[in-house]
């Protein structure tokens, strides 16, 4: 059983998702989910420990042995990210049964978990794979999910903005299908830790450049860098509120991992300095990035889609973060990607709760909530301070060790942006918090009130942990630590 | 360079470009689809043409064959067409709701009508201000 656990990581949600169907009462298949998530994240949980006591696990899928059979492999770095992606979606799913109560039918909400269960398939599959063509498949299978998780939202918007991720995902995922049928043909193999060992011979190439070319572009497209990011936006702002804070906690992070896992694992960072101006093209998208897209945050009426900009603003300290291609900057990497991730599934879990109460995300709504609804406003504050940075918080110890690494590097004029670019956070939460608790309310009911407890729990586990993290650094830097010496030893 | 030669790349190549093209410069939703298909179908067209071997069998056992082709490449493609037909039928599914809930597949006039929505809701909010002045006025009087 024990040596099975990598492949039960993706088994249990795959075979979890029809069975939904099959279990139709909406109640039941809430309590169904959840289970099916909590055995995920217990799997995950064992993984990490075998992983940190015993090293790599290597597990070969039907016992076919590596170049021909499909790999998993489970090292720091994924087993890290299984780690979060699966502990996301099982505090997700706990608020999930109020939430979606209010926003979708009822005959919709055993579908609802069934796309959700197979978007949870996707991506741990994503993070457990060895395998490049694998990647492509597991891909597809949560962006198809999550396409349909988002046009299940109310808003018709919802539909149309399913369908521009829809064109726009399967244009960066086919991308990536051609990237590595170029790799392939170069190569022979599909498997990443061969492909290690192969490429090199292979570097001087036009067909392994162009490869890499598409395979970045494609994967830049998932993970909604800067000018690639136009899907991202009306995609969170539509979606219902379980399936905002649930994508938007794991999907693009997942998609960072395979960015980091391809130019670190399977070309090599040598490669990507020395043939590619990479480097110098992720500080420049990344900075744009996360200046253009903070001033847009400013702007927005709608609360999601504010939240929204603000995570394509954040990716884009994490591609900066990558760019510097130093350890540190791997780590300060790997570090947001945790951090980020608490961020932004408390606050999406906290605005599902005012869209339980208000039935709207729009951010006038929220005029003088602060008082009606006193829990869940503290949170998006909480949530607000840690986007922000300030000591104590997840966000801090995100901007340190980005800060720290610039610092290492020696740019200077980049550290005083990403300083500067922390004032406009600060600017966008300012404007909720004038909304929330400096303007009197709108909707006098007496039925405004915190939503209930299944899910001013969640979001609670979520604050704490904003700030457990912020000061116990422990588990989130010293794993990063540990992935990004090996990423950079060449060890896969 | 054998130009001729490779001639199934250049088709390749060239329904690749004719698909991207469709899809960002096609308004209609459906032809968007349609130019999305023929992308992934260059795909598989690439894959395909590169697990041939001039010459070469399946890769039966036989003293009679010497040259074998890897049948990989065709296995893989096996997958990504499934993902293909599961992707239009998703896309086409949507384009149905987007009928129903704008009356319209053409981009623009959805674009059109997503704008007055926002405008609507832009308006709200400053509405409310107004509101909120006044109803501090009143409190006064």
């Amino acid at each position: 059983m024990i040596e099975h656990l990598p492949i039960l990581q993706v088994l249990v949600p795959l075979l979890g998702a029809p069975l939904c169907i099959i279990v139709r009462n909406p109640r039941m298949v809430g309590l169904f989910a959840l289970s099916i998530s909590t055995i995920t994240f217990l799997v995950s949980c064992s993984l990490l420990q075998q992983v940190l006591q015993n090293g790599t696990i290597v597990y070969e899928l039907g016992g076919w042995a590596a170049p021909w059979g499909i790999e998993y492999r489970i090292d720091y770095l994924n087993s890290y990210l299984l780690l979060l992606v699966s502990a996301m979606s099982a505090i997700v799913l706990v608020a999930s049964q109020s939430s979606i109560s209010r926003e979708l039918p009822r005959n919709r909400h055993m579908l609802f978990y069934t796309a959700y269960l197979l978007c949870l398939t996707g991506l741990l599959g994503i993070l457990c794979t060895g395998d490049a063509f694998n990647v492509f498949v597991f891909l597809e299978i949560s962006s198809l999910s999550s396409y349909t998780l988002i046009a299940l939202g109310n808003d018709r918007r919802a539909l149309t903005a399913a369908y521009q991720y829809l064109i726009m995902g399967t244009i960066g995922a086919t991308f990536i299908i051609i990237g590595v049928g170029l790799m392939y043909m170069m190569t022979g193999t599909l498997n990443m830790y061969d492909l290690a060992q192969r490429l090199p011979e292979v570097h001087n190439s036009k067909t392994v450049l162009s490869a890499i070319g598409f395979f970045i572009v494609g994967v830049c497209l998932k993970l909604a860098l800067f000018p690639l990011h136009l899907w991202l936006p009306n995609a969170y702002a539509f979606a219902p509120s379980i399936a905002t804070a649930f994508l938007a906690a794991t999907s693009t992070k997942v998609a960072v991992y395979v960015l980091i896992r391809f130019i670190f694992s399977v070309v090599g960072p040598v490669f990507v300095d020395t043939v590619l101006p990479l480097q110098e093209i992720f500080v420049v998208l990344g900075v744009s990035g996360i200046f253009a897209t903070s001033i847009s945050a400013i702007y927005q009426l709608n609360i999601k889609r504010l939240f929204a900009y603000s995570s394509v603003a954040q990716i884009g300290y994490m591609i900066l973060a990558l760019a510097i291609g130093t350890p540190l900057g791997l780590t300060a990497t790997l570090i947001h990607l945790f951090n980020h991730a608490l961020i932004k599934a408390a606050l999406f879990l906290a605005i599902g709760g005012v869209v339980y109460r208000v039935g709207s995300a729009q951010l006038s709504h929220f005029a003088g909530l602060g008082r009606q609804m006193p829990w869940t406003m503290a949170a998006i504050v909480a949530g607000g301070l840690s986007l922000i940075g300030v000591p104590l918080t997840v966000g801090f110890v995100s901007k340190w060790y980005l800060v720290l690494a610039l610092l290492e590097k020696g740019w200077w004029p980049l550290t005083i942006l990403v300083l500067i670019s922390s004032l406009l956070a600060l600017i966008y939460v300012w404007r909720i918090v004038e909304w929330v608790y400096f303007s009197s309310p709108r909707i006098v009911l007496d039925e405004v009130k915190d939503p209930p407890l299944s899910q001013l729990v969640p979001i609670y586990i979520l604050v704490i942990a904003n700030f457990y993290f912020g000061i116990d650094t422990s588990l989130t830097v010293g794993i990063s630590k540990k992935a990004a010496e090996m990423l950079f030893g060449g060890v896969f | 360079m054998n130009i001729l030669g490779l001639y199934n790349y250049w088709i390749v190549v060239v329904l690749m470009m004719i698909g991207f093209y469709v899809v960002i410069a096609h308004e209609n939703l459906i032809k968007k689809l349609v130019g999305l298909s023929i992308f992934q179908t260059s795909v598989f067209f690439f894959y395909i043409s590169m697990g041939k071997i001039s010459g070469a069998t399946a890769p039966i056992l036989d003293d009679k064959y010497q040259l074998y082709s890897n049948p990989l490449p065709h296995v893989l493609i096996l997958t990504a067409i499934v993902v293909g037909i599961a992707t239009t039928a998703m896309g086409l599914a949507l384009v149905v709701r987007i009928q129903e809930a704008y009356g319209s597949i053409e981009e623009h006039e959805i674009q059109a009508q997503d704008t007055q929505d926002q405008m609507e809701s832009q308006l709200e909010a400053y509405g409310f201000r107004k509101k909120h002045l006044l109803s501090i006025k009143n409190l006064d009087e």
